[in-house]
């Protein structure tokens, strides 16, 4: 068992490639957050907040490995930050906030099971935590009936469609394409 | 489009720092700010930042250039706190429908704006000024963080100026398969959400190889590593935490001074 | 200083049912200097992966054993210095002289002797730059060089090379050639993977020739093996030697033009360059390592838009769209009438097996069911890519990927077709058959373009060549 939880090297490049691929991602989500998306007011906007948290759960389900949650999520903020978001550096915070969230999940579980629901628990969790982090820290003073609340469950449910299922469904279609052969995630598939 | 290149002027007395120190002088910097919502802290913070510039060789068109994003930040803060401010104390100044914009509202929104400025910005010289490689080597040597994490994630990070060229090979790809979205908006869509996906799987493709390449050349091994580039924490190193605290808790204790000190939580 | 015991092993890699490879029985003494040949697919490059101990337990299943001074090789990589065949994915660090520091480090070398070390083997190899050289700004041949340097920095009692030389320039290539020549002292045991054997022995004294359906077919001294086996060998695909290839030339002169480019260039990437392209032509484009020879076939694809210059296709090729530039061509017309095969092949790939990547354009292109499934057939059995038809593109050896690849672009028989580099990689049979598939389609009235540093190539197709210089 122990040395099933070590990580090998190919866990921590793939877990960091996941956390490069979605920091570009955070960067290019900042930008249309901030732009174009401006069009749909807060709270309402949390709708989209799911992509945020997308690789706590992802790289979660493809590493299975402890920590795992917790690097890429973290991993994929800070490279988010090097490229320059809107948030800054505040982000070096908040993202492993919300990435311990996440990792809480698989830890209750004692990184034994990788379904379904597990991932949507990781995910709503994560997404809990960045809103509260959110209203306290960026939304000070925001009255809690109007803003506050459908703020946070705006989130969580975000959270729970895009990052939990999402993570899911996107687990499945890479395992698919062979590319996660290494993984136990691609476990199951027909020999050729 | 993507830079990841340091921009400092070379040989600048602070960009010369230790890449941990850097970073933690920021970090103490921006957090002792995240700690008020008044608007004179910050504003102090601001002004500092933009007066050490110069010594970590960042010219002021520069940091303009890669700070414009959180311009876009702070208008969004404004709004939402104009539309949903809680406290709405203070002589109105607007009164359009259910719009209600007091002198209260906008101290407030001004501290925030100010706030996420002051504590944006210094992320931003650490990161202008940083190479990667330095960074992982300074974090390995002088912040004891784990090696091989490190190093996995410095190996990761050289892809991603070259995500964008492997975007513009799948694109090409293709186009001379005899795929193309044409004028049509959801095709052009679903031509766009299937290029990221390739662009992924590519990705960790390209990341599978790499960690056999790595493992080929003895990665973790379980042999002691040596390091051949030296990162040294020097007393200069530590003078630079120690000032960002200083300056960070100055800015505090002129706005307490002023009485404009209003605590995050309370 | 390394000897190297196979015996009985196979490999079976995970998601596939063939082994690729099986029944390997294999002594290699200190010092000896081994060439390991065998048909496309042979496994080869399985074979050293193992020896690297770069096959993890996971991904696939092992019978036999593999012993590296009898120990098992996963425990010892620190003897063992390996190049394969893509060069860009093993260079891990950002600037030349940190990648190849980075093995040395990883063995624990004292911090003075590393970077005398990372000079003398960027020196060896002929690196034509400083450590500072971003490793992202080098191409091909100048990765592969770095990648060689890497490993020889590590002075590896036993060095795996496999096909350190595709990709190459002729020149560049002779430089590597006698990089690891030079590097190579009385007790460092080599093992080199070559198609192309007659370049290859110099540096050899024993061949061992790999069966691809299990076990070692030959065995022994350069001139025993050919000697003896000789017909055979060449039969089944290798590389022998003297046995030459009968070329192909055109028998009609030229037919109408369809392509011409006018100062096409793209600064910095390719100087201003005129040419003509013609049906019933093979046109062979030549040319140094960072010449831009990929950046025309690029253009000329109407892949990319030019920087100076156009491209211009005549009525012939294109009708009435012959006004516009193909860069502008809607794709499913672009893919009907010019077809492109890029340098790396993975870069092409699109779907997720071998026979829909086959199937892709003709689908696109409008060919009915029955159609497609003949082409694909087709191409599929002449091309030795039958039994991979459910395989997923990405698991393919070197040579059948770039294989697949070009059928992908034979598969639209369009009426121009541009390769890059198609032959490399290839043993003499599928040499072969792709030699005669160009050839067929030139002499049916295509435009054939091709890009290529092989000379045995341009000897046996080519009716025109075109050299670039670089810039
Ligand atoms: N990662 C993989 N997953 C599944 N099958 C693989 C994988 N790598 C190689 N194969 C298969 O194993 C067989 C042997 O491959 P290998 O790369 O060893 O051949 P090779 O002799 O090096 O050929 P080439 O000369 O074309 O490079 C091939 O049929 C190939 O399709
Ligand atoms: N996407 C790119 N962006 C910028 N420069 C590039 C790009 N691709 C290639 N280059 C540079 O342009 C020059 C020409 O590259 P190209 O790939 O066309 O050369 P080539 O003649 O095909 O070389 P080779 O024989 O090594 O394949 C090289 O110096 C290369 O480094
Ligand atoms: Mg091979
Ligand atoms: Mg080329």
């Amino acid at each position: 068992m122990d040395n099933n939880n070590r990580w090998r090297t190919i866990d921590i490049v793939i877990a960091s490639v996941l956390g490069v691929a979605f920091g570009v991602i955070f960067w290019a989500w900042g930008l249309l957050w901030n732009g174009p998306a401006d069009a749909i007011p807060l709270p309402g906007r949390a709708v989209l907040y799911g992509v945020w948290l997308v690789p706590a759960v992802l790289g979660a389900l493809v590493v299975r490995k402890p920590g795992a949650a917790f690097y890429t999520l973290t991993f994929a903020a800070l490279v988010s930050v090097a490229l320059g978001t809107s948030w800054g550096w505040t982000i070096v915070v908040q993202g492993p906030l919300e990435a311990a969230a996440g990792e809480l999940a698989f830890a209750l579980f004692a990184y034994r099971t990788y379904r379904l629901p597990v991932a949507l628990l990781a995910a709503t969790l994560a997404g809990l935590a960045a809103s509260i982090y959110d209203v306290f820290v960026w939304y000070p003073g925001t009255a809690w009936g109007s803003f506050r609340l459908p703020y946070i469950l705006l989130t969580a449910a975000s959270s729970l469609v895009v990052a939990g299922l999402g993570s899911v469904a996107l687990t499945r279609a890479l395992a698919n394409t062979g590319a996660l052969d290494r993984f136990p995630a691609a476990r199951d598939r027909a020999p050729i | 489009m993507i830079n990841v290149e340091p921009v400092a002027v070379p040989g600048a007395p602070l960009a010369r720092r230790n890449p941990v120190a850097k970073l933690a002088a920021a970090l103490v910097f921006s957090f002792i700010l995240i700690a008020t919502l008044d608007p004179v802290a910050p504003a102090i913070a601001i002004a500092v930042e933009l007066a050490v510039l110069p010594l970590f060789g960042v010219r002021y068109g520069v940091l303009a250039r890669r700070a414009w994003p959180l311009l876009a930040s702070a208008g969004g803060i404004l709004v939402t706190l104009v539309l949903f401010a809680a406290d709405r104390s203070g002589p109105v100044l607007v009164e359009a429908g259910p719009v209600l914009v007091t002198q209260g509202v906008l101290v407030t929104a001004l501290g925030l704006v100010l706030r996420m400025l002051a504590v944006a910005l210094p992320g931003i010289i650490v990161f202008a000024t940083t190479d990667a490689t330095d960074l992982a080597d300074a974090l390995i040597q002088n912040a004891k963080a784990p090696a091989r994490f490190a190093i996995g994630a410095l190996a990761a990070f050289r892809l991603v100026p070259l995500l964008e060229q492997e975007w513009r090979m799948i694109s090409m790809a293709r186009r001379a398969r005899g795929v193309d979205a044409g004028r049509n908006p959801v095709a052009r869509l679903r031509l766009f959400v299937s290029t990221a996906f390739a662009l992924l799987v590519g990705a960790i493709r390209r990341g599978t190889r790499l960690a056999v390449a790595m493992d080929a050349r003895g990665f973790d091994a379980g042999t002691p590593r040596t390091v051949a580039r030296r990162q040294r924490f020097t007393a200069a190193d530590g003078l630079l935490i120690l000032g960002a605290t200083a300056l960070a808790g100055a800015a505090l204790a002129v706005s307490v001074v002023l009485g404009t000190f209003r605590p995050l939580i309370g | 200083m390394s000897a190297v015991g196979v015996r009985g092993f196979g490999w079976r890699h995970a998601g596939r049912k063939a082994w690729a490879v099986r029944g390997v029985d294999l002594r290699i003494d200190r010092g000896e200097r081994v060439l390991l040949l065998g048909p496309s697919g042979a496994g080869k490059s399985t074979l050293l992966a193992a020896l690297a101990g770069l096959l993890p337990e996971d991904s696939g299943e092992q019978e036999g054993t593999v012993e590296i001074d009898g120990l098992d090789p996963r425990k010892a990589r620190e003897r063992v210095g390996v190049v394969f065949q893509d060069p860009e994915t093993q260079l891990v660090m950002a600037r030349a002289g940190d990648d190849v520091a980075f093995g040395l480090e990883n063995r624990g070398v004292p911090a003075e002797e590393i970077w005398p070390r990372v000079d003398e083997a960027l020196r060896r190899v002929g690196f034509p730059y400083g450590r500072d050289r971003p490793t992202a700004a080098l191409s091909g041949g100048e990765q592969q060089r770095l990648a060689l340097a890497g490993a020889l920095a590590l002075r590896p009692g036993l060095l795996l090379l496999d096909e350190p030389t595709a990709n190459l320039d002729p020149a560049g290539a002779t430089l590597v050639r006698r990089a690891v020549a030079d590097a190579l002292d009385a007790d460092t045991t080599l093992i080199l993977v070559e198609h192309r054997v007659a370049e290859a022995l110099p540096l050899v004294d024993r061949v061992v020739v790999l069966e691809p359906g299990g076990g070692v077919r030959a065995d022994g001294s350069p001139e025993a093996v050919f000697a003896a086996h000789g017909e055979a060998l060449a039969a089944a695909g290798v590389w022998v030697p003297g046995h030459t290839v009968p070329p192909r030339h055109a028998t009609a002169p030229p037919g109408e033009a369809l392509l011409a480019a006018d100062r096409l260039g793209l600064p910095p990437r390719l100087a201003p360059t005129d040419l003509q392209v013609r049906a019933g032509e093979a046109l062979a484009v030549l040319g140094p390592n960072g010449a831009g020879k990929s950046t025309l076939a690029l253009l000329l694809g109407g892949l990319l838009r030019p920087g100076i210059g156009a491209a211009t296709a005549t009525a012939a090729l294109a009708g009435r769209d012959a006004r516009t530039p193909p860069h502008r061509w809607r794709a499913p017309a672009l893919a009907r009438r010019i077809g492109s095969v890029f340098q790396d092949p993975e870069h092409q790939f699109v779907t997720g097996t071998v026979r829909d990547e086959l199937a892709l354009g003709p689908r696109r292109t409008g060919q009915d069911e029955a159609a497609v499934r003949a082409t694909v057939d087709g191409l599929l059995d002449r091309l030795g890519l039958a039994r991979l038809a459910g395989a997923n593109p990405y698991t393919l050896s070197g040579g059948e990927a770039r294989r697949l690849s070009v059928a992908t672009a034979l598969a639209t028989a369009p009426r121009l077709i541009i390769c890059d580099e198609p032959t490399f990689g290839q043993d003499r049979r599928t040499w072969r058959e792709l030699v005669d598939l160009f050839a067929e389609l030139r002499d049916a009235g295509h435009g054939v373009v091709t890009v290529t540093h092989d000379p045995d190539f341009v000897a046996a197709l080519a009716d025109r060549t075109v050299t670039l210089e670089r810039a």
